[in-house]
Formats: C-alpha cells, sequence, structure tokens
C-alpha cells in the first residue's frame, strides 16, 4: 500500500504523458498536467511555510539558542502572509474586492515587499560579487593549459565589458575588429561559449531521457523510499 | 542593561531617526509618504545589515537572514495562492467559492480536483507523527516525478537533443562563398566578415563535437580520441569562463545597484 500505490502512480502518469505527446486527441492532456503543477506547487509553498513555522515555533517555545532570530523569521512571514493573504491595505479593495491585483501599487503587501524582500534579495545576490571576487583570486591560476584557457576567457568577457577594455583596443582598423575587446568578448558569448554549452545541453538531454526512462518504468525508485512512518 | 537589550533598542531609535529625516512632512497623502520613507529606511538598514557578514557572521546579518526567510517564504505562498489556487482552480471548481473570492466562475472542471487531491495529499506531511499518515504524501511526490519525468522526456529530446543537433550540423562552413580569388582578395578579420563568421561555424561544428567527445566514457580517452577529448576540454573551460564572466558582471552590476541605492537614495551622498 505504501509502496505499490505510488508505484502504479508513476508508470501509469509517466507511460500517459510520453503517448500523449505521439497521439493528438490526448495533447491537451499534457496541458492540463502543467497547470495541475503550479497548483500543486501552491501546496508545496505551503508544506514549506509551515515546516518552517514548525521548527521555528518550535525554537522559540523550547528557547534554544538564537532563538530570538527564528522568532524574527516567524514575525516576518506572518506578517507578509497576512498582508498578502487578507490583502491588507490594497487600495484596489474598495472597488474591484478580492479581485484587486495583489501587487497593486500601494498595497501594504508591495510596500513591504519593496522595503524588505527586494533589498534583501539583491544584497544577497550582490554579496556573492566578493566571494566570487575572492573564489577567481585562487581559482585563476594559469597552473596548466586548462586553467590558462579558463582564465583568458574570463578576463576578455570582462574586459569587454569594461569602459578600459574598450579603450585599450578601440584603436584597431575596421579591417581587425574582431580583436577589439568588445568585439573578442561578443564572440566568445555567442560563438565558443555556444559550442560547450551545446555539447553540455545535449548531455543533459540524454542524461534526462535516460533517467525518465527509469523512472516511468519504475525502476528508478528512490523519490518512493525513506520516512516510512 | 546588557548588550542583547541595548543593540535592539538602540537600533531602533536610529532607525526611527532615519525614517523621520526620510519622511516628507510636506506630502499630501501622509500615509504614502511615510511607506516611501520606510520603503528607502528600511532598504538601507538591511542592505547595511547584510553587508555587514563582509566582517564576520554578526547579529545584524542574522536579523536580516532570517527576516528574508520569513518574508520570502510566505511572499512565495501569497503569490501561488492567488495567481494559481483562486485565478486558476476555484473558478472552475465552485460558484459559491468564486463569488465569495470575487472570481468569475468558468464552468466546471472536475479535472481540477486531481491536483487538488494532491495537494492536499501532501500536506500530510504537516499533520503530527502520531497520526501515521504522513506517507499519503508519497503519492503526491509520485504524480511529481512522473509528471516531470513525463513532460520532459519527449520536450528535452525535441528541444535539446534534436533540435540542438540540427542547428549545429545545419551551419554552414563556407558561408558566403563565391570563390577562393574573392575570398583571398576580400580577406579580413573585420567582426561581420566573411572569414569571422567562417571561424564562427568551425568553432561550433568542432566544438560541439569534441566536447561530446568528452562526455563520452565508453572508449578510452587515449590516441587520437584522446586528442579529440583533450580539445573538448578545452572548450569546456571557455565555456566555463565565459559563464564565470558573465555571472561576475552580473554580480557586479548588481553591487553597483545596491551601492547607487545606498549613497543616492538612502545617505543622499550622491544625485
Amino acid at each position: 500500500m505504501k509502496r505499490t500505490i505510488p508505484w502504479i502512480i508513476t508508470i501509469v502518469t509517466g507511460f500517459v504523458l510520453v503517448i500523449a505527446e505521439f497521439v493528438p486527441p490526448w495533447g491537451k492532456m499534457r496541458e492540463d498536467v502543467l497547470i495541475y503543477f503550479q497548483i500543486i506547487s501552491v501546496f508545496a509553498f505551503f508544506l514549506g511555510g509551515g515546516s518552517l513555522l514548525k521548527i521555528n515555533l518550535q525554537k522559540v517555545f523550547s528557547k534554544r539558542t538564537d532563538w530570538e532570530y527564528a522568532l524574527v523569521t516567524v514575525v516576518g512571514f506572518f506578517v507578509m502572509l497576512a498582508l498578502g493573504l487578507f490583502k491588507l491595505g490594497n487600495p484596489e479593495m474598495a472597488t474591484a474586492g478580492y479581485a484587486a491585483d495583489l501587487n497593486a501599487n500601494g498595497s501594504w503587501f508591495k510596500n513591504l515587499f519593496d522595503a524588505v524582500k527586494a533589498p534583501l534579495s539583491a544584497s544577497m545576490y550582490s554579496l556573492l560579487a566578493f566571494f566570487i571576487a575572492s573564489a577567481s583570486y585562487r581559482a585563476f591560476r594559469a597552473k596548466n593549459s586548462d586553467a590558462t584557457v579558463l582564465l583568458v576567457s574570463a578576463f576578455i568577457i570582462l574586459m569587454g565589458q569594461t569602459f578600459v577594455g574598450v579603450v585599450a583596443t578601440g584603436w584597431m582598423p575596421d579591417w581587425v575588429s574582431f580583436f577589439k575587446v568588445e568585439n573578442l568578448s561578443l564572440w566568445l558569448l555567442a560563438k565558443a561559449n555556444l559550442a560547450g554549452q551545446r555539447a553540455i545541453l545535449i548531455g543533459i538531454a540524454l542524461g534526462i531521457v535516460s533517467m525518465s526512462l527509469r523512472v516511468i518504468l519504475g525502476i528508478e525508485r528512490t523519490h518512493l523510499s525513506g520516512g516510512d512512518e | 542593561m546588557n548588550r542583547k537589550v541595548m543593540i535592539p533598542i538602540a537600533s531602533i531609535i536610529v532607525f526611527i531617526g532615519f525614517l523621520l529625516l526620510k519622511f516628507d512632512f510636506e506630502a499630501v497623502d501622509s500615509s504614502q509618504a511615510l511607506w516611501d520613507a520606510f520603503i528607502v529606511t528600511a532598504g538601507g538598514f538591511l542592505t547595511l545589515m547584510i553587508f555587514s557578514f563582509l566582517y564576520r557572521d554578526n547579529p545584524f546579518y542574522k536579523f536580516a537572514e532570517h527576516l528574508y526567510v520569513g518574508v520570502s517564504a510566505a511572499y512565495w505562498m501569497c503569490v501561488g495562492f492567488w495567481s494559481n489556487i483562486v485565478q486558476q482552480a476555484i473558478p472552475h471548481l465552485s460558484p459559491w467559492l468564486s463569488e465569495a473570492l470575487d472570481q468569475p466562475f468558468l464552468g466546471y472542471k472536475w479535472d481540477y480536483w486531481i491536483p487538488i487531491a494532491f495537494g492536499l495529499l501532501l500536506l500530510t506531511r504537516l499533520l503530527p507523527d502520531s497520526l501515521k499518515i504522513g506517507w499519503l504524501s508519497k503519492w503526491t511526490l509520485a504524480f511529481i516525478v512522473a509528471s516531470t519525468a513525463g513532460l520532459l522526456m519527449t520536450a528535452n529530446l525535441k528541444a535539446n537533443f534534436i533540435s540542438q543537433i540540427s542547428s549545429t550540423m545545419s551551419l554552414p562552413l563556407l558561408p558566403d562563398w563565391t570563390g577562393f580569388g574573392d575570398f583571398v582578395s576580400n580577406f579580413d578579420l573585420s567582426y561581420g566578415g566573411q572569414f569571422i563568421k567562417m571561424l564562427s561555424n568551425w568553432v561550433i561544428v568542432v566544438g560541439v563535437i569534441s566536447g561530446l567527445v568528452y562526455f563520452f566514457f565508453s572508449k578510452e580517452h587515449t590516441g587520437w580520441f584522446g586528442r579529440v577529448s583533450r580539445l573538448g576540454i578545452w572548450v569546456l573551460m571557455v565555456t566555463f569562463g565565459a559563464s564565470f564572466g558573465y555571472t561576475v558582471m552580473g554580480r557586479v552590476s548588481l553591487l553597483v545597484g545596491r551601492l547607487t541605492f545606498l549613497f543616492r537614495d538612502w545617505a543622499g551622498i550622491i544625485s
């Protein structure tokens, strides 16, 4: 019961969707499944949110180390959830009711997003610039030919995006304009990079096909294992 | 008063001070003016809190990090709930719920109960362990995994396998060719020139083949096969270098954006 039904669901769903690709009247089924996915994803968000809440509330009530920060998570979560689920302070609520745009200008939800989530997201990712810089200092040593190719390629891309790089090769005449660093950078991204990306994509596609076949045929069952109560 | 209490109180006082500095007392809509001041002040404080990690892990960073987790989780829950459950599912499930949530009823679609049922089964994981029904969530997991496999298998074969190979192999290796004489007499190294076009196509075709040879592990990489594989490594190194450089530029532009916000919008040092 615990393993057999999910195994049957896996095989039936997988086979039906693959066959649907080749049977035109069933084609819409694939579109419907994409919508099902979106609906299930919301429940997955709720599962994630509920789990986050459960763990953090346990931490707060048992006063474990750093419980104060867990409280910050819980408060932030509830405030954002209340503003979003009930559309509190949404100026469009007066006219459109619950059909009001969640991110309407001036809504408290949008304001809190602009005040908290947007700057935190941007700052978190921009912080990576420092770590990437320090990582590249360690990684970008021309120890062998492979590392040298990597270094030169990244260097050209970076120079091509900067003012200094453009000025440094700006004197070149048109008949050798390929060697202007901005063109070289563009060429590396659009052509040389494309070759490697395609090889990787083809490899990924083959990997996905073989893995999908294993799942659909019921050979791969790791997603059904563990967590048995 | 110990430090654990003093630091948050001092931070709140400084925050309110900045908020007042940013508040436009002459604004007509004082409520929106307060929000505007709050957005800039909170944005500045939270940015500094995140950047404080460059010194070392500290309470300000931990505060911002935990706030980010809580707010992000709730944000995506709300967006998903309104856009997928309320706008997509409910108008096909219940006229009463549609009316209550101010949505137009678009007619019954009984199959929409399938994802709702699977979704509810997924939530059984949140129930207490003593109920012993958490395993029901695996039905949903099985559906998600099988659907992903079923959809991706054929889609990937078409988009990432067949179309990538056909785009590579359909590239002309001698583009705009009108004869060797014309080629030599018009030879130049300009970016859009014939030679560079030709070089680009050769690089793509040879690069893809050698890259694939590198990924082929069923034959030992020795002899001519090893040399082609070696070329494949170089192609991949160029790709990784280009991707790395591009990522660095993306992160740096985000950093510039944050610094511009800090110095212009928040501190008002630059105009």
